[in-house]
Order: structure tokens, then C-alpha cells, then sequence
């Protein structure tokens, strides 16, 4: 997302911020006491501990992990014969999964920024411009947010190798679409435009009409207002729907595998991992490697752009 | 397959066509116009989109690198998006004055509205027409398939358990996020790093959970190799006697439950995170009046806490609910749904239209998937109604 030369910030904050702020100062002078601190340290444990499993288990060399549980090893943490790198190596050179991680990439980007781009410009004109149909299109789009997709993958994977006609009229053309890059796009942005629009609606629509209606006064049009005044005050909105639908195409399982397929040439990362828990059932430490380094990549996105999620995804429906 | 064509062609017609009927404003006096707005309005979007699955076609002859291909296709998805936009406005600015500005609002949600009417609009007609259709989706069966989604024993399985599925995910996962949003929020040091731990879950794959809780419920017979599951190490560890295949345990659907929880493991940091900032937005001086007042710890959460975030608690939950009526991954990739009695209704449909390639029961299991979604739907409208009236 290039936001081009962001013009000078207006004297805006948006208040559900100001109000977290002043809020929680003075909610932090009844500070924890022992049963918070112990209640949050067994819960984070709890959570925790499943995923350790995997990532211990990823580091130990087959026969131990074979042999015994993964919690043995951390009864002798600095034994270097308990520890190895060797399955990762494995893992990439039996799996495939260079391809599928350049797949994984091909797949999750453009799918990230197509719906977050046409929701963006959608939601714009629903917040603040004038057309017929805008409270219909609208209610209509948020109330498709509840279609099951299971439901869309037949029918859309049919137009795709048939096409659509009326009679021996062809409306939509056999694009063939199935299994390319571009046939997964349009699936993934089909998919979550609702949520897109919805949540873009909410954060575009609250920002302060004073400052929309100032850059027409001064002659911009709405291209100009979309692309240098909405887009940059809209970033925790883009950044927060941006790391949802990133990790949800980057993890998804299904659609993959109904557009894109199985074969090795094209398949994405998810489903080498199905794969390779068909194939080896019980071949752990690849499968906990193979699953780690699956992990990698949503876990570096979600870090970095973890502190506009919550930002960008509450406001609109949080009343102070 | 070619074969219902026809009977598909009618029902695209009507989501296409639909939203540009609304579109026409009163003011419209020439018949020109109104061809020239719907043919500008359609044909722009059509034509990028023609003109991006020209430039893929000629990119899938390639036999180049794959990371060439991969770099390639990055470019022109992303670019071609943008390209797309900034080329369709500059089209509206050569129209004439004054129909710039009732063109130019379709050119912002043309390309939203046509890929939701070809992407879920049509496939829902679609999915219905089916749902009357034999295996093959060639002759209408009638209501054959519904009588099999409410008579087969897997089926109706398959229903109760999605029925649990309902109740119990949202339950946990909202109450122990809103708990632990609660107390995180007294936390002077490290509450960003606990909340971040449980929201990790999120970020993982169902297969990568899977593959995670696997780990968790691993169980072998006797010989054939040692356990190494935790929860029969612990298990085993602190009672003693013989390992336990979890996941067959179908006494008080036990094993149904372990599913469950991997989902609640997934989504209660979801829950969390945005309840968190729903509690923070409390104005601070009712919670201070309240403690002035004598108001004890637990009051303050019963009375003023949850009253005042009850509509956040109400959208995390249908959120959740939602997501709960979709589940398939997760007891797909655990694996023996139906010897284990683990069905759930998406499972069911994934696997009667893709494993037992029959499309007519497929359709009808998803039928049945959307109409239990519909009360949701109602609801959602209404909300977002009334939230535009408050606004």
C-alpha cells in the first residue's frame, strides 16, 4: 500500500483513542493484585503450551521424538544431543515447500490488496457520496457478510471452466480460470469484500465531514480526496482489515485447494502441510517443522502491524 | 455439465443487471445517457478485467522461473488494481459535465458490486437451483436430497453436532476473553505481550492447529511406538493405567468436545482483543462513581462493565456463532468424522460434493447451512440499521 506523500495531518484524533487513554489511567490506579497476576499467568500458559509442544518438538531429532514426549526435553535444556536443525532441512527438501512458499506469496498478496483496495474505494462512496441505491447496495453487501463460502465453490469453479450463457449466447466467456493465480484472486476478494466494505464503511464514514468538505471547497475531487486525505487518515482501518484478510487467505485450506489444486506445481503452503500430514501421519518432526515454518510469515505480519488492529477495527462500533 | 447452462444463464442475469437499474437517476432525459452511463459503468470494469486475464493467460504459457512467474504475478495483481481505479476515473473525467457525478459514485462501487454479485450473489441462486438436482446437477430430483440431509444418520449427526458447536465455542471463547480482558486491563507491566500470546492462536492455519493439537490428543495402541502425546503423558504421568484414544472417546461426545476446544483455543484472542478495547473506551468516571459509591470489584464488572460493552459482547458473539456454523478444517484434518461421530454440517457438505462428487446432496447440506445463517442476517441488518439511525 503506497500512501503517497501524506498530507500534513489535520487537527484530528479520533476520540475512541482519547477516550482509551484517559479511561485507562485511572482504571491502572487499582493495579493487580495476586489472583489477577496468577489467573493471566495460568490462562497465557495454558495457551501457550501447544504451540511450545510444536516448536520442541520441530528442534529434536527423530529418534527422540519417537521415543519419548516433548516435554522431556526441557528437563535437559543444554544437552546439545537432544537438539537439532536437521528436520527443517528435511522438511523443505521432501515437502516442496520453497514452491508452495513462493505460491503461498503469488496467492496471499494480491488477494490481501485487491478487496482491500476495492472495498476502500467502495466504502468511500457509500460514506460520502450521493447515488441512487446507496442504503440498499449497502445493507445488501453487509448482509452477504453471512453467505457460508462452502457454498460459492461449485458454482464459481463451474463458471470458471464453463463460462455462462443465455441459449448459445456466452455472457461470461470459459476464461478457464481453474487453478491460476488470477481464478484464486477474485475468489479470495469475492469472499471478503462484505467484511472489507463493512468495517472500511464504519472507519471512513466517522471521519469529521469538516475536513472532506473543505478539500471540495477547495476544489479537489473525490480521486484526489479518496487518495490524499481518506487513505492516510485510514490506516488503522486498512492495516487492521489488511492483517485479517492476510491471514485468512495466507491460512486458508479450502479455497486453495478448489481453485489452485494439489499438484505440485501450484499448490500453496497449506496444502503441502495437508499433504504431508496425509503422507506421513505420524512423521512428527516434519510435520511440526513444516507447520513452524508455515507459522513464520503470518507471525511476522501480525507483530508488525498488530497495534493498528485493534484501532482500526473497533472504531465506528464502540459508543463511549 | 454443459448441459445446465440455460437454466444457470437467468439466474446471473439478475444480480448483474440489478444494481444498474437502481442506478439510473430521475433527472435522465435522453435515452443516450442512460446507454452511455450503464455501457461506461460496465464496460470498464469488464474491460480491466479482461485486459488482466489476457496478461495471465500469456503469463501461464510461460515456462520462466517460478520465482520470476511468482515476482510477475505479484506485480500485475497489484498493479493492475490500481491501474484499474486511477484509468476508470480518468475515463469519467472526459464525460460530459453533468454526468461526471453520477457516474463517477458506480465507478467506486462498480467493481465491489460486480465481483459480489458474480462471487456469493449468483452462487447462492445457484446452490439452490442444485440443491432440486440429482448427482450429476442434470434432472430435478424434487425434495430427494432434502429428505436425505433429514433422514441419514451421519447427517443428522452432523446436525447435532453443529448445534453444539454453536452454544459451546462462542460461550467459552467470548467469557474466558472477556475474563481475561478484564484483569489484563489491571496489568501495570506486560499486558500488551499477554494479550499478544493468546492472540497468537489466530495467526496460525487450521492445518497448522490440527497438526498442533495432534500433538496434544496423539495416541498409539500398544505396539505401535511409545505415546508421546501430552495429554496422555499427563495423563498417564499423574494416574497411572493405560494411554487413551482421545479422540474416540464418544461418551458424552468427549471427543467432540476436544474439537471444540482446538476452535476456542483459535478464537478466544479474537474475542479478547476486541472486547479489551471495548472495556478501555468505558467512560472513567462511572467505574470511579461506582467505587466511591462502595461498589465491590465483581459489582463494577455485573453492573457496569458488561451492560455497557453488552453490544460489543452481542457482535463478538455472532461473529463467533458464524464462525462456529462454517467449521470444517478442523474436524476435517483431525480425521474419521464419521466412525468417531465428530460430523459437522460444512464437513458433511465439503465431503459429499468433492469426496462422494454427488451435487445435488452437497447443495442441499449447504442449502440447509445458509437458511440456519438467515435469522443471523435479519439481525445483522437491523443492527447496522439501527446504528445509522444513532448516528
Amino acid at each position: 500500500m503506497s500512501v503517497t506523500t501524506p498530507v500534513p495531518p489535520p487537527d484530528f484524533t479520533p476520540t475512541p483513542t482519547v477516550r482509551a487513554r484517559r479511561g485507562h489511567a485511572t482504571l491502572d490506579t487499582r493495579h493487580a493484585g495476586w489472583f489477577t497476576r496468577i489467573t493471566i499467568a495460568v490462562v497465557v500458559l495454558l495457551w501457550l503450551i501447544p504451540t511450545l509442544g510444536v516448536l520442541v518438538t520441530s528442534l529434536r531429532p527423530v529418534h527422540l521424538v519417537e521415543t519419548t514426549g516433548w516435554w522431556t526435553a526441557l528437563a535437559h535444556p543444554f544437552r546439545g544431543a537432544s537438539w537439532t536443525l536437521q528436520n527443517y532441512r528435511d522438511a523443505l527438501d521432501t515437502g516442496g515447500f520453497q514452491n508452495a512458499f513462493l505460491n503461498s506469496l503469488a496467492v496471499t498478496v494480491p488477494a490481501t490488496v485487491i478487496p482491500v483496495t476495492l472495498a476502500a474505494f467502495a466504502a468511500y462512496a457509500f460514506s460520502w457520496m450521493e447515488f441512487r441505491g446507496r442504503q440498499f447496495l449497502f445493507v445488501l453487501v453487509v448482509g452477504l457478510l453471512v453467505v457460508p463460502l462452502q457454498m460459492a465453490l461449485i458454482p464459481i469453479s463451474r463458471l470458471y471452466i464453463d463460462g455462462a450463457s443465455i441459449g448459445s449466447f456466452r455472457f461470461i466467456p470459459d476464461f478457464n480460470l481453474n487453478g491460476t493465480f488470477l481464478g484464486i484472486w477474485l475468489a479470495h476478494t469475492g469472499f471478503g469484500l462484505p467484511l472489507a466494505v463493512y468495517l472500511l464503511r464504519n472507519y471512513i464514514g466517522s471521519l469529521p465531514s469538516s475536513i472532506i468538505e473543505s478539500a471540495k471547497i477547495d476544489g479537489a475531487d473525490d480521486f484526489t480526496i479518496f487518495w490524499r486525505l481518506v487513505v492516510p487518515l485510514s490506516v488503522p482501518a486498512l492495516a487492521a482489515f489488511t492483517i485479517f484478510q492476510f491471514l485468512w487467505v495466507w491460512n486458508d485450506l479450502l479455497v486453495a485447494y478448489v481453485f489452485l489444486g494439489g499438484t505440485s506445481s501450484t499448490r500453496v503452503l497449506t496444502i503441502a502441510l495437508a499433504n504431508l500430514v496425509g503422507q506421513h501421519g505420524e512423521n512428527w518432526q516434519l510435520l511440526t517443522s513444516a507447520a513452524f515454518i508455515s507459522m513464520t510469515l503470518p507471525l511476522v505480519v501480525f507483530f508488525s502491524l498488530q497495534r493498528y488492529f485493534v484501532r482500526g477495527l473497533t472504531a465506528g462500533s464502540v459508543k463511549g | 455439465m454443459t448441459d445446465d447452462d440455460a437454466e444457470l444463464a437467468p439466474a446471473e442475469q439478475v444480480p448483474e443487471n440489478a444494481p444498474e437499474a437502481a442506478t439510473v437517476p430521475a433527472e435522465v432525459r435522453s435515452p443516450w445517457t442512460i446507454v452511455v452511463r450503464v455501457v461506461a459503468a460496465i464496460a470498464i470494469p469488464v474491460a480491466g478485467y479482461l485486459s488482466l486475464s489476457w496478461a495471465f493467460g500469456f503469463l501461464r504459457e510461460g515456462t520462466a522461473n517460478r520465482l520470476l512467474i511468482v515476482l510477475v504475478a505479484i506485480a500485475l495483481g497489484v498493479g493492475g488494481v490500481f491501474f484499474a481505479f486511477w484509468a476508470m476515473d480518468r475515463v469519467v473525467d472526459w464525460l460530459p459535465d453533468r454526468w461526471r457525478d453520477t457516474v463517477r459514485p458506480y465507478v467506486f462501487v462498480g467493481p465491489a458490486l460486480v465481483i459480489l454479485s458474480v462471487f456469493l450473489v449468483y452462487p447462492v441462486i445457484n446452490t439452490i437451483i442444485m440443491s432440486f438436482k440429482d448427482a450429476q446437477a442434470k434432472d430435478f430430483v424434487g425434495l430427494d436430497n432434502y429428505r436425505f440431509v433429514f433422514t441419514d444418520a451421519s447427517m443428522l449427526r452432523s446436525i447435532r453436532n453443529t448445534a453444539m458447536w454453536i452454544v459451546f465455542v462462542p460461550l467459552v471463547s467470548v467469557t474466558v476473553g472477556l475474563v481475561f480482558a478484564t484483569l489484563a486491563d489491571r496489568l501495570r507491566h506486560g499486558e500488551a505481550v499477554a494479550k499478544s500470546l493468546i492472540f497468537l492462536p489466530m495467526a496460525i492455519s487450521f492445518v497448522g492447529a490440527a497438526i498442533t493439537w495432534r500433538l496434544v490428543y496423539s495416541y498409539r495402541p500398544a505396539g505401535f511406538g511409545s505415546n508421546i502425546g501430552l495429554l496422555n503423558g499427563i495423563k498417564v504421568g499423574a494416574f497411572g493405567g493405560d494411554p487413551i484414544a482421545w479422540l474416540s472417546q464418544q461418551q458424552w461426545n468427549f471427543n467432540n468436545l476436544l474439537l471444540m476446544v482446538i476452535m476456542v483455543w483459535m478464537q478466544t484472542g479474537f474475542a479478547m482483543v476486541v472486547l479489551s478495547s471495548a472495556i478501555k473506551a468505558i467512560p472513567s468516571e462511572i467505574v470511579e462513581a461506582a467505587r466511591i459509591d462502595g461498589a465491590s470489584e465483581l459489582q463494577v464488572f455485573w453492573r457496569i462493565v458488561v451492560p455497557t460493552i453488552m453490544p460489543t459482547i452481542v457482535v463478538v458473539t455472532t461473529y463467533m456463532v458464524i464462525n462456529a456454523m462454517k467449521v470444517f478444517d478442523i474436524v476435517f484434518v483431525m480425521g474419521n468424522a464419521e466412525s468417531n461421530h465428530t460430523e459437522v454440517i460444512a464437513e458433511r457438505m465439503i465431503r459429499w460434493f468433492f469426496i462422494q462428487s454427488n451435487d445435488g446432496r452437497g447443495a442441499a447440506i449447504a442449502v440447509v447451512l445458509f437458511v440456519a445463517v438467515i435469522p443471523v442476517m435479519i439481525w445483522n441488518v437491523r443492527q447496522f440499521r439501527q446504528q445509522e439511525m444513532t448516528r
